[in-house]
């Protein structure tokens, strides 16, 4: 199990694509550089379209874990 | 080493220097002519009127800002019947522009799927299926658009096409009105491009 001191949970239960990434986009800049945000997902397209979006934005996915929903912990970094 | 010697090295140590320095010269023009690479921008041809394509390009155009692309949307021929406002209204039109008014769509509400539209029961089940899954309307992908900077852009010669007016169009921060070479220019930036 990934456990990481998550900074900022975002709730983005039920919202299917694009939603997620979109939501993400517009939150990121809501914690600092270097602090960590779970997010909690049910669109099962998350778990390839978080690692795409850090990728392309410069930010990193440090982990998942599948159980009742997905969580998928991202760090700032920049 | 006698004299004579002495100059020789000199001599050859100065041709030396100006060839390096010729070199040098040949690279720094040749470093002043690479033109950048292109963005990291999406640029995209909207020309279908189709509700399903619509969707489509909203959402792709959405993702790839959230995802920090820059996006430019070129909306044309058909596609441009989707930024009409149903409540909006223009007047002094000749009769093929009223034809072609009254017969599109008055805004992207009215739009229809490109397949299976079934007399418009195939587009209010596909509604009616969306909102069962939350997945956002064409309102909110708009919205969203909207907040993300994504930029519209339309094209004037299908405007004058089709008769429609600028004032009949939606409210869209910064949306304006180009040719194709404004198309091109953007395109040839851009890392990616989509014709939808």
């Amino acid at each position: 199990m990934s456990d990481y001191a998550a900074d900022k949970v975002l709730d983005l239960k039920g919202l299917p694509c694009p939603m997620p990434v979109v939501k993400m986009s517009q939150e990121i800049g809501s914690v600092d550089v270097g602090q960590i945000i779970e997010v909690h997902t049910t669109d099962p397209g998350s778990l390839s379209d978080f690692p795409a979006w850090a990728e392309t934005s410069g930010n990193e996915v440090l982990g998942s874990e599948q159980g009742e929903f997905i969580k998928i912990f991202i760090k700032r970094n920049n | 080493m006698n004299a004579e010697a002495a100059v020789n090295l000199d001599a050859n140590q100065d041709q030396g220097m100006a060839a390096l320095q010729g070199q040098l010269d040949e690279i720094k023009k040749q470093v002043a002519g690479i033109k950048p690479g292109p963005e990291n921008k999406l640029s995209m041809v909207v020309f279908s009127g189709d509700l399903d394509k619509m969707l489509a390009s909203m959402i792709i155009a959405t993702g790839a800002a959230a995802m920090g692309m820059k996006v430019v949307m070129f909306f044309t021929f058909w596609g441009t019947a989707a930024l009409r406002d149903a409540k909006k209204q223009a007047g002094g039109k000749d009769f093929m522009s009223k034809m072609f008014g009254w017969m599109l769509p008055k805004g992207r509400g009215e739009l229809k799927l490109s397949q299976m539209n079934m007399g418009g029961m195939g587009t209010a089940m596909l509604k009616g299926l969306m909102k069962k899954k939350n997945a956002p309307t064409l309102d909110q992908l708009f919205d969203i658009a909207a907040q993300l900077n994504v930029e519209i852009k339309v094209c004037e010669m299908s405007m004058d096409l089709m008769g429609f007016k600028h004032e009949e169009l939606i409210d869209y921060p910064g949306m304006d009105y180009v040719g194709v070479a404004t198309f091109l220019a953007h395109a040839k930036n851009s890392a990616n491009q989509l014709f939808i």
